[in-house]
């Protein structure tokens, strides 16, 4: 059997983009297994996922809530009735709970931070993405079944978009796992400024040293009519406040000009503004994986750069 | 509260990676090694826990380069108890065969959480603290932002995409994958490490026979980018004047 079984990831009610840009790859591995494309889903609803052959639905309001403990126990219970080929689950917070946990729990193997996968002589082949974006690893299970972690972007998310009607069937879950209870979900308190609607995005890294040098930063910003943006560690540390941290656990955005100061671009960053019209990056490191995705980049000290650039573009 | 803090080192990723001639590891002979960052957060989450409500931490690794040097700091910032789990660890050691032999040396250490990074940068299958969690047969949850102590269990704050954030109570003992303490990770004068390291021994505990992570490796390389940035040389008025030029040619220069 070469199913593929797709983790249908929904939080407020609302299936991600994740999902969607698995079931389309899914799709592909499916047809090269042989097999057929499932879609499973974990106390929530299954509309939208057309494309797959078959959706299974687990558990009712007690599993609603997404919680580590219940939904790991509802997907190892979903994997041993199954028998998936290959099971894939996004790389995002909830696939970090799940994607190792099932795989320890069901002696599976995991390929994780993956970002390619193909068949090859009837095996399946992914390429996990490590140390920081700066290697990928080409990687086979020793047997034939896997769990996947899947990163964000990786496949196109329109191949897994389809208004065919599946097949529902539905399964029993497990005895619930009550060590982990839902209390409530925050929602980010109002910003002073919102980075998502800005044409002009300056942001910086870790490479801007101190809170106090964001000030440099601010000079730029104000000379371009942008706002300051951030990446994790600038936020962590509290220079700046949550609201601008663009990536993977902050905000996507797509300005017309994103200057990055400082920033690396660790995978998780580069997934929030990749898709900026021009990325241009200031750092110190050649090798830098910002690089990669900017359109022009400056190897150099960005405290000599940034005041120059500032007072030529105030004239 | 007793908790144990897991820490390891990682490759530095400001240096420059090798692949080994094998094309299955890194060359390993020269890199350099740091403190796995959200490691650092979870003992800092793990000091702020002991010193709002008490108890003891104790810092766990698994032997590896200059290891000891991380634990003796880990120590110095207020770690009660350092323990190196030692063996047969040559090479990059999968999260899976970690986790085994965490899982197999914390069984016999009396715990109420643990607390490691959420991710490092090499764990390629998988993260250890949801391995370790399952094979202790404990609850787990990753990517904690927060951490408070309310009797028998904690009430953690996890974040999703978006600056979205879910709040759980977990009974302990538990294992949380830390992303971010609410503090910067603190810092500890080498004079203070040296000093600890002539006060204080580390533990050893022998590591367990461990499994490895069910996946062959056949090849590591360097990511072929499709695209690079088209790199801007000379001195900062060159630099300057051309991304200015850059900007104006788009009409991006008019606030």
């Amino acid at each position: 059997m070469g199913n593929v079984l797709v983790v249908v990831e929904q939080l407020n009610g609302k299936t991600g983009e994740i999902t969607f840009e698995m079931l389309g790859k899914g799709r592909e591995l499916a047809s090269a297994l042989g097999g057929e494309l499932h879609a499973l889903v974990i106390g929530g609803q299954a509309d939208e996922l057309g494309i797959a052959d078959k959706v299974w639905v687990m558990g009712d309001g007690a599993l609603a809530h997404y919680t580590s403990a219940n939904h790991k126990a509802a997907l190892v219970a979903a994997i041993s009735a199954i028998s998936p080929r290959v099971t894939l689950i996004g790389n995002t917070s909830i696939g970090m709970d799940l994607a190792a946990g099932a795989s320890a729990a069901t002696g599976i193997p995991l390929i994780a931070y993956c970002n390619a996968l193909r068949v090859e002589g009837g095996q399946v082949v992914g390429t996990s993405q490590i140390y920081g974006g700066k290697v990928l690893a080409e990687v086979a299970p020793e047997d034939g079944a896997c769990i996947v972690s899947v990163l964000a972007g990786a496949f196109p998310a329109s191949a897994g978009r389809s208004d065919k009607t599946p097949v529902l069937e539905t399964l029993a879950p497990p005895a619930l796992d009550n060590r982990v209870r839902f209390v409530r979900l925050i929602e980010p308190e109002a910003a002073d400024v919102d980075i998502t609607k800005a044409a002009v995005v300056v942001s910086v890294g870790r490479g801007i040293q101190s809170a106090d040098n964001i000030e440099l930063a601010d000079g730029l910003a104000d000379a371009l009519g942008g706002v300051v943006g951030a990446s994790r560690p600038v936020t962590d540390a509290g220079w700046l406040p949550k609201s601008r941290q663009v990536g993977k656990s902050g905000l996507r955005v797509k300005p017309k000009l994103y200057l990055a100061l400082g920033i690396s671009g660790a995978p998780e960053h580069l997934e929030g503004m990749k898709d900026s019209g021009l990325i241009i990056a200031i750092n110190q490191d050649a090798s830098a994986p910002i690089f990669d995705v900017a359109h022009y980049g400056v190897v150099g000290d960005l405290f000599e750069i940034v005041p120059a650039l500032t007072e030529k573009i105030k004239g | 509260m007793n908790i144990i803090v897991i820490v390891k080192h990682v490759p530095d990723l400001v240096e420059e990676l090798e692949i080994a001639e094998d094309g299955k590891d890194l060359n390993r002979d020269f890199l350099k090694f740091v403190v796995n960052e959200f490691d650092d957060q979870a003992l800092e989450q793990a000091l702020l826990l002991k010193e709002k409500g008490g108890g003891t931490i104790t810092a766990v690794a698994l032997d590896a380069p200059e290891i000891d040097q991380t634990l003796f700091t880990c120590l110095a910032k207020g770690a009660d108890k350092a323990v190196k789990i030692v063996g047969d660890l040559e090479g990059r050691v999968t999260s899976h065969a970690a986790a085994h032999m965490l899982a197999d040396a914390l069984k016999a250490m009396s715990h109420d959480l643990i607390l490691t990074g959420v991710q490092s940068a090499e764990d390629l299958d998988g993260q250890v603290g949801p391995l370790l969690a399952t094979y202790l047969g404990e609850p787990h949850v990753s990517v904690v932002t927060g951490v408070e102590a309310r009797g028998q269990m904690v009430v953690v704050r996890q974040e999703y995409a978006g600056g979205v954030t879910g709040e759980f109570e977990v009974d302990l003992p538990a294992v949380l994958g830390i992303q971010a303490a609410p503090q910067p990770p603190r810092y500890a004068p080498i004079s203070r490490v040296r000093a600890t390291m002539k006060e204080k021994k580390l533990v050893e505990i022998q590591a367990a026979a461990a499994d490895g992570a069910g996946l062959n490796v056949r090849q590591m390389v360097r990511p072929q980018v499709a695209s690079h940035a088209e790199m801007i040389e000379g001195n900062t008025d060159t630099v300057v004047e051309r991304i200015v030029g850059i900007m104006a040619e788009r009409g991006l220069m008019n606030g």
